[in-house]
């Protein structure tokens, strides 16, 4: 158990998908002028990464991973080069079904969400999420934790972002840093005070 | 079948003039990272040597270049309600040859680069040209575009990586440059290019100037100051 609340502390604030490892970065910076929209797009995120993680997980230990098949009598055969194929399905298939579960029952969290659910599938949050769970060979139950605490990280950087941006229209930024280049500056700021977080050990 | 003679017909027309925008204005007027914000994830990560961006830069070039002209040749057959799945397939199996390649012939470099090479699928350069150009425009055309933008993102990229790895350990792939202070050499290096941040300083300040340079990219400003009571404007 206490490694999996290190694993969950880990994912969000030391190992941030957004501000340590850069993913999401396209999504991170378009979608992040309004706090609103920050924070229905980070659940978003949040709830299709907590479902990917563990399926991709699923999927790589009983049908790709070399030796894998072998309940299915062929211990010699290695898929793990279709990991990237397979990923990018999966996550194409949760976000559709996903979108179609929430429009037929609740319509309201589908006006809120739904319009963010097609953005998912090419955020790279979410298939770095499952890559980087299949290199350090999580098992099933860290998985659940680390989709779940990787996507509330990307959730609390993207809401933190869109906040600072608020405010900051208000301020006087010379004409060629004016929109995209001061909010590179202010991600850069946000990612060193991040670092700080790397010095705890757990 | 008119869409098809009306293809065939476009492709007989080419000539250089007419691509050569396509392939130009990606490197600076129209560059897919700092004016698209397109993607970016990568660009941050692997830039901080040389080595390990010049790979990725190939890497991501030939992705689009193949999938801009697998997409286009096939693009008047592709159903519109899936043709995200059918891009994603397309561009997923493009990668997975890539990355079967780089570990066949570069495998240290690609375990340095390790997902990032994967993550070229979900790259928005890729989605978004084959979204925005290959499924309008021929094949040649859609080739160019291709290796216009997968030349435009390798410039910053290099831009950026040449900047953190000179000043940062003070070498060039992996050449030393600048001889370091523990080495008897005189320069001290900057240990903060080496960390993830400088690598969204570097793009924003490169923003900075380019829009310096060109003043047509500068974004209006969404709320602006009134000069207070009295001042002059």
């Amino acid at each position: 158990m206490e490694a999996l609340i290190s694993l969950f502390v880990k994912s969000v604030f030391i190992e941030n998908l957004a501000l340590a490892f850069f993913l999401g970065m396209c999504t991170f910076l378009a979608v992040s002028k309004r706090i609103a929209t920050a924070i229905g797009l980070g659940i978003a995120v949040m709830v299709v990464q907590t479902l990917t993680v563990p399926a991709n997980h699923l999927i790589h230990a009983y049908l790709l991973k070399e030796g894998a098949l072998s309940w299915a009598g062929l211990p010699d055969v290695d898929l793990s080069f279709l990991v990237y194929l397979a990923s990018i399905g999966v996550i194409a298939a949760i976000v559709q079904i996903l979108e179609m579960v929430l429009d037929r029952f609740f319509p309201a969290l589908y006006n809120a969400l739904g319009i963010f659910l097609p953005l998912i599938t090419v955020n790279c949050a979410i298939l770095g999420g499952s890559l980087f769970m299949i290199e350090r060979d999580y098992n099933l139950a860290e998985s659940v934790v680390y989709g779940f605490g990787s996507g509330f990280g990307w959730a609390l950087a993207i809401t933190a972002m869109a906040g600072i941006r608020e405010k900051l229209k208000y301020s006087d930024v010379p004409a060629g840093l004016q929109g995209l280049g001061i909010t590179f500056i202010t991600a850069g700021l946000m990612s060193l005070g991040f670092m700080a977080f790397s010095g705890i050990q757990l | 079948m008119s869409d098809e003679i009306q293809a065939a017909v476009e492709e007989e027309e080419f000539d250089f003039e007419k691509v050569k925008p396509v392939l130009v204005e990606p490197l600076v007027d129209n560059n897919p990272i700092i004016l698209q914000v397109l993607g970016i994830c990568s660009a941050l990560a692997v830039t901080s040597q040389l080595s390990t961006a010049l790979i990725m830069s190939i890497a991501l070039t030939s992705v689009v270049t193949a999938s801009n002209t697998a997409i286009a040749v096939i693009r008047n057959h592709i159903p519109a309600s899936i043709r995200i799945i059918v891009q994603m397939t397309i561009i997923a199996s493009l990668v997975i040859v890539v990355d079967q390649i780089l570990k066949a012939v570069a495998y240290d470099i690609s375990k340095q680069l390790s997902v990032f090479v994967g993550l070229i699928i979900t790259n928005c350069i890729v989605m978004g040209r084959a979204e925005a150009f290959a499924m309008q425009n021929p094949p040649l055309a859609s080739f160019f575009d291709g290796l216009g933008n997968g030349l435009g993102y390798s410039l910053i990229l290099i831009a950026v990586a040449v900047v953190r790895e000179l000043f940062g350990s003070g070498s060039l792939l992996g050449v030393e440059i600048l001889p370091l202070v523990k080495n008897g050499g005189w320069y001290e290096p900057n240990g903060l290019l080496l960390l993830p941040p400088s690598a969204f300083f570097i793009i924003g300040l490169l923003i900075w100037a380019v829009r310096t340079w060109k003043p047509k990219q500068v974004e209006a400003p969404e709320f602006r100051i009134l000069p207070a009571h009295g001042e002059v404007a």
